[in-house]
């Protein structure tokens, strides 16, 4: 079947077309080059008008792992106010905060996304995240492993074992995990929360091994890197959501030493003291920091204002948080020697002084830093906001008038501690085209993803030009995923199932002689029935495994 | 004959995997690490290979086709026990959905003392490995610990050796309520367990006192239902001294009414002494029958722990009016569906209305229903995952043997496929 998109306006900047009326041809759930000679188009569709992009990509989003299953289970009132239907062609579920696997697949695919990927794959839940992806309909997928405090790695550490044997345990563990990146939460510092450690900076040991956070940070960096994963190491920092925390973030940035980095959620980690409640925002310094080291990368974070819920691995930041937790109910769990999670749920608020700068930081931070190669768009679903959110993010980074507006009604105090008033930017189609799409698969490492020239999948979304780019980017007209008409007017006229993205850097097999030694005698499970093969994914049918190139 | 080693049990909740298995033909035989639990629910023999319908033998398909034209029609149809894998949650969910029912895990009931005091207030949990490596003082609360999993002491508590504990035999265990059957939890040095026992229904009063000793709130009372406060303190007192204690509990266990208020008052108590400067975590004891898995599938396809419904065509949340008993005996179900993949004793409540068991092989029935498919047993009969009792381990269930039976995600697939 050969389907042609004619005379759309084309934003793909992986080619470096910005804007341009192209055609595009689809076969076989590829994107072609317009075939030679005579040709038979099977289905035309006639996009004069329309904007055309590559099915957009969140690279952090938690849709995957048992804290989110907590999240949901902990708040039946939240699914209540957002019953989802079911449908000839989909099944019902709930939505809002932390919705239902089906329905996050459903909304994912109404606003144009066709990719997302959990950041926080704790390896001993693998399983239970991949599962619960392998319900997502639509969405490709793929988890960033998470290490730094599993009691492994820090005896390793302890023990001074070298980079190899940390390489090696790194490479194993997204093999068994089935990862495409490795995710590292608070260093160290869930870990500490079991020795009842309550606090852990940059350069502070943890209580029994002696190790700190900067050792954790320089051992996996420098790991990923060696390893080849496309992917630099993702950095949930210290001192979560800590008044002060923007001095840590820049020492994280400088002590990592020009190996690649990716800072996530960094609004979380931008905050200052100064002013009468002696919290401020410090978006401008981390800007600079990372506008000055091009090995930094972030995505955002960014704060909406309404009900919520974080769910985290950082447990022993969320059970500093549980004061906040609104309604007041909260989960925390030290898990398997491995690591750890929290979940508060939040209820940001434009009239709360705090809330009302957290959002500003968030916006300070997307219109200050230069490169939308190096940014990306998230609200750290759902802990600063569901995704649902995306379409009015964008609209407040790409409208200023709209900003200036909203910020004109939060909290007094807030209004007057921020730089936002004065910032002129406004993004352009092509920067949000790069920070969702382009941009987002070359960071993650996805070939063939993230781009509309011949070769790509056939991962295409088609708006309707809308100067209210909220309603825009709510309500695409056409969602094509792997070249299948999946989105009509914002609203899912079939389903499929999407694939799982990997790499599966080398190891040395002699790794699990020291691993099996430890499982025997520490873990709860064999190594063998640990590991998680690829059976896992596939057997049922509908999932699949794509395995990316390294970097050479 | 065959052996197979490292093979992981479904049955026991607290995830042993190490159990060595002779299989001959059909008959599996636990030759190493055996328990009155896993050993039993292993061996048990195949004995119903064919579907029945109306007690007569028939192809599956036909079976298939029967119980789809039986739940056609229905209003409210039933489908209770959900003891099956993570794939039979998933087919069962789509046959729900699809048909407007209530989906009820069997053993809610009991879990929802859990559920309630989760969704009212929350807790701090932890998980086996950290019980293994760090509990140096275990509270059983109200439960005979080595009934309900017979080898938790010897994998979690009295192990050799443990990663920040010295001498594992120097844990400190301590019962609060109901006293153990067995000596499972005297320690290899021969340290027995403190007893402080008391009636299951006294629980509320003693838990009640203990925590607000923990908060150092005063008590005029010398006793409390059989138990001195100055018992009570002591156990207040080692909470606070111990680096990582641990509160264990069957929610089931407490078979009393509003035992919710204990899972909460215990919850808040491990809150409180996180508050006094050391650790201490809750671990609820559960994983019988996939009920950790029917709860963790249906949450994540519905956002609702297992026992909801879907009759308004989107998931709705009771914890009380989707109990199928209830819904039984008042009338409302019009069509009962028994989904139990691996205990052939846990058969369906005796109902006049039209009955589907998909169950385990060898169920025997006192009055046979419209439609019986006897299915395998995850980690017997096929691969799977199931749920181990701490939520967050999913165990790779192996397959034993060739009995040709099918799974339970097959046959309601094929059910809903057929409506």
């Amino acid at each position: 079947m050969l389907i042609r998109l004619i005379g759309g306006t084309v934003y793909d900047p992986a080619s470096g077309i910005d804007g341009q009326q192209q055609d595009i041809y689809i076969q076989n759930g590829r994107i072609i080059d317009k075939p030679q000679g005579e040709f038979k188009v099977d289905q035309d569709y006639d996009l004069k008008g329309k904007v055309v992009m590559s099915g957009a990509i969140d690279m952090h989003t938690h849709i995957g792992g048992g804290k989110g299953n907590i999240a949901r289970t902990l708040l039946p009132e939240d699914h209540r106010h957002d019953p989802v239907h079911r449908s000839d062609i989909t099944r019902s579920g709930c939505g809002h905060a932390m919705p239902s696997t089906f329905v996050t697949g459903y909304r994912y695919a109404e606003m144009g996304y066709t990719a997302g990927f959990e950041p926080a794959l704790l390896p001993i839940n693998a399983r239970q995240a991949h599962m619960e992806m392998g319900d997502i309909p639509i969405l490709d997928k793929g988890g960033y492993v998470m290490l730094g405090s599993d009691d492994y790695l820090l005896r390793l550490l302890t023990a001074k074992k070298d980079q190899k044997a940390i390489n090696d345990y790194v490479a194993w563990t997204m093999h068994t995990a089935k990862a495409i990146g490795v995710k590292v939460v608070n260093p160290g510092g869930i870990n500490a929360f079991k020795f009842n450690q309550r606090k852990l900076d940059l350069d502070e040991q943890n209580a029994h091994y002696g190790v700190t956070p900067r050792d954790i940070l320089q051992v996996l960096a420098t790991a990923v890197k060696e390893l080849g994963v496309p992917h630099p190491l993702h950095v949930h920092g210290c001192n979560l959501g800590v008044p002060g925390n923007v001095q840590t973030t820049l020492d994280t940035i400088q002590g990592i030493g020009g190996l690649p980095m990716h800072l996530t959620h960094i609004q979380f980690h931008s905050y200052g003291t100064e002013g009468d409640f002696k919290f401020s925002s410090g978006a401008a310094q981390i800007a600079e920091a990372i506008n000055s080291n091009k090995n930094i990368t972030v995505d955002v974070g960014q704060i909406l204002f309404g009900q919520t819920v974080t769910a985290s691995g950082d447990n022993m930041r969320q059970h500093a948080n549980h004061k906040f937790a609104s309604p007041n109910k909260w989960v925390t769990m030290d898990i398997e020697c491995d690591a750890g999670c929290g979940v508060v749920p939040f209820k940001y608020k434009d009239q709360n002084f705090v809330n009302a700068l957290q959002w500003a930081i968030g916006l300070e931070t997307f219109l200050l830093v230069n490169d939308p190669w190096r940014i990306f768009l998230t609200t750290d679903h759902p802990n600063g906001a569901p995704f649902t959110s995306y379409p009015h993010l964008i609209r407040l980074l790409m409208d200023r008038s709209f900003r200036n507006d909203i910020l004109s009604t939060i909290h007094p105090e807030a209004q007057k501690m921020t730089t936002l008033a004065s910032i002129d930017r406004e993004y352009t189609l092509q920067e949000i085209a790069i920070m969702t799409r382009a941009g987002a698969a070359k960071l993650i490492g996805l070939k063939d993803r993230g781009g509309l020239s011949a070769g790509n999948f056939a991962d295409i979304t088609i708006y309707t030009d809308n100067t209210d780019r909220q309603k825009m980017f709510e309500k695409p007209d056409y969602v094509f995923k792997d070249g299948q008409l999946v989105v009509v007017d914002g609203k899912v006229v079939s389903t499929k199932w999407g694939t799982t993205h990997v790499v599966k850097p080398d190891f040395d097999p002699s790794v699990e002689k020291g691993l099996k030694d430890y499982f025997d005698r520490y873990l709860t499970m064999k190594l063998g029935n640990y590991k998680i093969s690829d059976d896992e994914i596939i057997e049922d049918g509908r999932g699949s495994i794509t395995v990316h190139p390294l970097s050479s | 004959m065959i052996e197979i080693t490292e093979v992981p049990s479904p049955f026991c909740g607290i995830g042993t995997d190490d159990l060595t298995i002779r299989v001959e033909g059909l008959s599996l035989k636990v030759i190493e690490n055996g328990c009155a639990v896993n050993t039993p629910a292993f061996e048990q023999a195949i004995t119903d290979i064919r579907p029945r319908v109306n007690g007569q033998e028939v192809d599956l398909d036909v079976a298939i086709k029967s119980a789809a034209a039986l739940l056609k029609d229905t209003h409210l149809p039933v489908i209770g026990g959900c003891a099956t894998d993570v794939n039979g949650m998933r087919g069962l969910l789509a046959l729900a959905d699809r048909t407007g029912a209530v989906v009820d895990n069997m053993n809610f009931t009991g879990a929802r003392n859990n559920f309630l005091a989760l969704q009212d207030s929350g807790w701090m949990n932890t998980t086996l490995a950290e019980v293994k490596n760090r509990c140096d003082l275990l509270v059983v609360i109200g439960t005979d610990l080595e009934a309900f999993a017979p080898r938790f002491y010897e994998r979690y508590i009295w192990n050799k050796e443990a990663m920040f504990v010295e001498d594992t035999s120097s844990r400190e265990i301590i019962y609060l309520g109901k006293a153990p059957s067995g000596s499972a939890s005297t320690s290899p040095s021969g340290k027995q367990a403190q007893i402080l026992a008391c009636e299951t229904q006294d629980l509320p009063e003693v838990v009640a006192v203990l925590r607000a000793l923990v908060k150092g709130q005063p008590i005029t009372a010398k006793a409390v239902c059989g138990i001195t406060v100055s018992d009570l303190q002591d156990i207040a007192d080692k909470f606070k001294a111990a680096k990582y204690s641990v509160v264990t509990w069957a929610a089931g266990a407490l078979a009393y009414p509003q035992a919710e208020l204990t899972v909460q008052q215990l919850s808040e108590m491990i809150k409180d002494i996180n508050n006094q400067n050391t650790r201490c975590s809750g671990l609820p004891l559960a994983g019988k029958e996939g009920d950790q898995t029917a709860n963790q599938v249906c949450g994540w396809t519905t956002g609702y722990p297992a026992r909801m419904r879907f009759s308004a065509g989107y998931p709705e949340y009771d914890p009380f009016l989707n109990d199928t008993n209830l819904l039984l005996a008042n009338g409302e179900a019009d069509a009962l569906v028994w989904v139990q993949a691996f205990n052939s004793k846990s058969v369906p409540p005796e109902v006049s209305l039209p009955t589907i068991v998909v169950g385990r092989s060898g169920m025997v029935f006192t009055k046979e229903p419209d439609v019986f498919i006897p299915v395998g047993t995850p980690g017997i009969d096929h691969v799977g995952h199931a749920y181990r009792m701490d939520n967050v381990v999913a165990i790779r269930l192996k397959k034993l043997r060739d009995s040709g039976l099918p799974s339970t995600a097959e046959v309601l697939n094929a059910i809903e496929q057929a409506l």
